[in-house]
């Protein structure tokens, strides 16, 4: 593994267990920055537990999170935040009961440090939203700004999904299954998207559309059962003869969230 | 500070403690299953107490009235479950807590227009009125004996069933999940009137118990019922074996502490001080615990699962 | 619950907005002209009514915007009224000298400062909780206060307590049950204006988004806790005020007032009139107890049929009459 450029993400040995099964097993990661780094593998691999602790909202049994040269270890969600590191939902998690440029203007607000204050309108804050736009138009929300976020299309609560993460101004995006229930259209929408965002942006992408994944991807990583069978750039991965093993089963599987 | 009285004390203690028991089983049983938080089961309470009354009256037999009013008081929890309770399932504890509220508006306006406002105190027959000399000096009214031992083996029931039930492995999972009580083959409806009919009369078997020492009164159910809660919120809410400790330690703590709070406080303040602080303290005492306890676990003793 | 109304900007003003402003200007105008047309009975009947309104919007603010359902809120209405009644009392017998006063602000500043204390200490506890323990827990510290109240025989326990002379001030008198009125309207109004402004500001999103969904808000780093603490402190305080009224006006205290079924009703106020909507608790607070006022009229067991419209409201009426409203315009943006 190369740790020649920086690493702004790094776990080392990271493992959580749930009854029996080590559903993260000794996991090393590295997110190098200023690359999309995508993580794949078969359903029921352990993404979900591995991004749940990537972001704070699980603890690890053992093992260390580094984030930017910062031990975040065992640190609560919004620790994770304040440092920089961003999420989006496989399971969409909005403010359904607030329009998307409210959505929008919250996490900016988030982000602009604490928010105790308690006379000035904030609903017409150009300081919210204006970038709150900003963010909207970059995911190509623009025209949706004032719908309730609960009336918008699924592909279109994804695309907020990446704005709210986006509009924290992170140093690492971490995008869970951001094409995941989405029609073609929808994806090719949001690879778009993401090309647009991947010169600039730190991101760790986990999907499960390979196309999508060899499109946007600098280097993958492959998770099975819970450990990290390889990493690296998309040749390399095609040629791995473990990862093609460990996709047999799964390759009907890969292809279907394709078509 | 005699060790007799503080005996006696003890025994009281244990009483409050097994009464609590009784109602917070039943709200254990239905926040366990069906997820739903009853405010009105201390009308349920109520009720029981009231029909017991009656009933020794009609009937000139208290252990009589007190069987029949076991099985009546289920019976009138499963009418209210059938046409109230069961529109609430599917919605939020917010909508719970506002319609049994309402609920109990209603009961309590029934029960004083059936038994009139003012409440019916019952004697008790001369066996159960008697006092039993346990140990040497210590003398102790048989019915709190049976309090105790009826409060026990109501405790033994509910063990069974939460262990070695169907039914129980639903509670001890913390499962309030349809889908699971289906899985199960259950049908959904019955489970769900059975199980708030078994809080009923458990609520009911507590009043009618009280009954005799306290007497059958409009509202009695609305002062427990929130004592009943604290136990809960102690013990884990969801937990029969949290509600069971929680229960014992909190009558304990009650009745100790407003029989003995005034003689420690005199140990470090003024008697005339003490006399002001202790009672208004030892009402708050159990909050207090309940305060200490989540603060350092806010889910009580013995959470039930990650909910 | 129902949905916020955060942003109407440059759309025509909302039927909502209407209402309030009609409703705002009867409650202004309609109360003083059944006094002076010799009927003092009804002027009391709103005095109550605004001084419950009061203490409904405050509760709004954490179970309406907050999402928080508090059920210890006619705690903070027993402490504030307890806050006039016990330096008056000594004032008038002697004893504890240091709060022994008529003086009203300094009743005004105990009423809102000892229900903000206790905000803030149960708050602190009972948020580190959520869902049904947080409706048992602040159930539980409010009827702690009501029986602490009980046990203080000093000032009446369960008896209650007689305030025998009115908090006060320079220039009015409270004992002018106009003048009372008009306080009491002229805080509602200040109450209202103060969580409309909070609610619109970013503190008031935050707690909005917290409601809304808090493991989101988590995740974009915002630390829920300390803003619902802050909310209750606020509410808790608006609330002591609302008691400070409340003991100004019935002029006879007792813990009654501040058990947990009162705080049910506080409840059912913000609930009817629809939680975060900001004149809702009025609407709440006018329809309980007109309705109150009604049914008792007709029968003395005015429970009975008071309960049952309240499950009816609970089973058929959702959303209160904010998302009656809602309902009514519906052709917009709702899925």
């Amino acid at each position: 593994m190369s740790t020649k450029q920086s690493a702004i993400l790094e776990t080392t040995d990271l493992c959580k267990r749930f009854g029996g099964v080590l559903a993260t097993d000794h996991v090393n990661l590295n997110v190098l920055k200023g690359e999309v780094h995508a993580l794949i593998g078969p359903n029921g691999a352990g993404k979900t537990t591995l991004i749940s602790q990537l972001s704070g909202l699980l603890k690890p049994d053992s093992g260390q999170i580094k984030f930017k040269g910062k031990n975040l270890t065992g640190k609560p969600a919004h620790k994770f935040a304040r440092a920089g590191l961003a999420r989006s939902f496989q399971i969409t998690s909005l403010f359904a009961d607030m329009t998307l440029l409210q959505n929008v203007a919250l996490a900016i607000q988030a982000n602009a440090g604490h928010s105790f204050s308690f006379w000035r309108d904030a609903t017409t804050d150009d300081r919210l939203l204006e970038p709150a736009y900003h963010y909207l138009q970059t995911t190509g929300l623009a025209g949706n700004a004032d719908r309730l976020a609960s009336a918008v299309s699924h592909g279109e609560r994804r695309q907020l999904e990446v704005a709210m993460a986006l509009a924290t101004e992170p140093s690492l995006l971490l995008l869970d299954e951001p094409m995941a229930g989405m029609g073609t259209d929808e994806s090719n929408l949001m690879v778009e998207i993401l090309q647009k965002l991947s010169g600039e942006k730190t991101i760790l992408l986990i999907e499960h559309d390979m196309d999508a994944v060899f499109t946007l991807a600098d280097r993958i990583s492959v998770l099975v059962y819970g450990r990290i069978i390889a990493t690296g750039n998309k040749e390399q991965i095609q040629s791995n003869p473990d990862v093609k093993a460990a996709y047999l089963g799964e390759a009907s599987n890969g292809e279907a969230s394709n078509a | 500070m005699e060790a007799s009285l503080l005996l006696i004390q003890l025994l009281n203690g244990l009483q409050l403690g097994i009464l609590l028991f009784l109602l917070s089983a039943g709200l254990t049983l239905t926040f366990g299953i069906m997820d739903f938080v009853n405010l009105a089961h201390g009308s349920l309470y109520m009720l029981g107490a009231f029909i017991c009354a009656s009933l020794t009256q009609l009937t000139g037999s208290f252990a009589l009235a007190a069987l029949l009013a076991v099985p009546l008081t289920a019976l009138c929890g499963l009418l209210i479950e059938m046409v109230v309770i069961r529109q609430l399932y599917s919605r939020n504890h917010l909508d719970h807590v506002l319609a049994t509220f309402g609920l109990i508006l209603c009961l309590d306006t029934i029960a004083e227009i059936v038994w009139s406002p003012a409440g019916i105190a019952i004697a008790l027959p001369d066996i159960l009125n008697g006092q039993l000399e346990v140990l040497p000096g210590v003398v102790v009214p048989v019915f709190r004996l049976l309090i105790i031992a009826v409060g026990l083996l109501a405790a033994a029931g509910l063990y069974l069933l939460v262990n070695h039930t169907k039914l129980g492995m639903l509670i001890r999972a913390g499962a309030s999940n349809r889908t699971m009580v289906g899985a199960l083959g259950v049908d959904i409806k019955t489970l769900f009137s059975g199980v708030f009919a078994i809080g009923a009369a458990l609520a009911g078997l507590a009043g009618l118990l009280v009954a005799p020492i306290a007497e059958a009164s409009i509202g009695m159910g609305n002062e427990i019922i929130i004592t009943a809660f604290v136990v809960i919120i102690i013990g884990g809410i969801g937990s029969m074996k949290g509600a069971f400790i929680a229960a014992l330690l909190i009558g304990l703590i009650d009745t100790l502490g407003r029989s003995y709070l005034d003689d420690i406080f005199k140990l470090i303040m003024s008697n005339e001080a003490a006399e002001t602080a202790a009672p208004a303290i030892s009402a708050m005492l159990i909050y207090l615990m309940m305060a200490v306890i989540l603060a350092i676990r806010p889910q009580g003793l013995f959470p039930a699962s990650s909910r | 619950m129902s949905e916020t109304k955060l942003k109407n900007n440059s759309k025509p003003r909302p039927l909502s907005f209407w209402i309030n402003a009609i409703l705002l200007l009867l409650l202004a105008v309609v109360p003083p002209i059944l006094f002076i047309t010799g009927q003092p009975f009804w002027l009391d009947v709103f005095t109550r009514l605004v001084i419950l309104a009061l203490a409904a919007t405050a509760l709004n603010l954490v179970l309406g915007y907050g999402g928080l359902v508090s059920f210890g809120h006619a705690a903070y209405l027993g402490l504030g009224a307890y806050a006039v009644g016990i330096p008056t009392y000594h004032a008038l017998y002697g004893g504890m000298d240091a709060i022994a006063s008529f003086n009203g602000f300094l009743h005004l500043g105990l009423a809102v400062l000892v229900s903000a204390l206790f905000a803030l200490l149960t708050g602190a506890i009972s948020l580190r909780t959520r869902g049904v323990n947080f409706i048992m827990i602040t159930m539980a510290f409010g009827q702690m206060i009501f029986y602490a109240i009980v046990a203080l025989e000093n000032y009446g326990g369960d008896d209650g307590l007689t305030i025998d002379v009115r908090s006060e001030f320079p220039l009015i008198s409270l004992d002018n049950p106009l003048t009372l009125y008009g306080l009491c309207y002229l805080s509602l109004l200040m109450a209202l204006f103060i969580v409309y402004k909070i609610t619109r500001s970013r503190f008031g999103l935050t707690l909005q988004g917290a409601r809304s969904n808090e493991e989101r808000m988590r995740s974009l780093g915002v630390n829920c806790y300390r803003y619902q603490l802050v909310a209750i402190v606020i509410s808790g305080a608006i609330c002591g005020y609302a008691g400070f009224l409340l003991g100004n006006f019935s002029t006879f205290i007792s813990p009654e007032m501040m058990d947990w079924t009162r705080s049910g009703e506080l409840m059912f106020m913000v609930i009817l009139g629809g939680a975060a909507f900001l004149c809702g608790p009025i609407f709440g607070a006018a329809a309980f107890i007109l309705l109150e006022e009604v049914l008792r009229d007709v029968t003395i067991h005015w429970h009975l049929p008071f309960g049952l419209l309240l499950i009816l409201s609970v089973l058929f009426f959702r959303g209160g009459l904010s998302g009656a409203l809602d309902r009514l315009r519906s052709q917009g943006d709702k899925p």
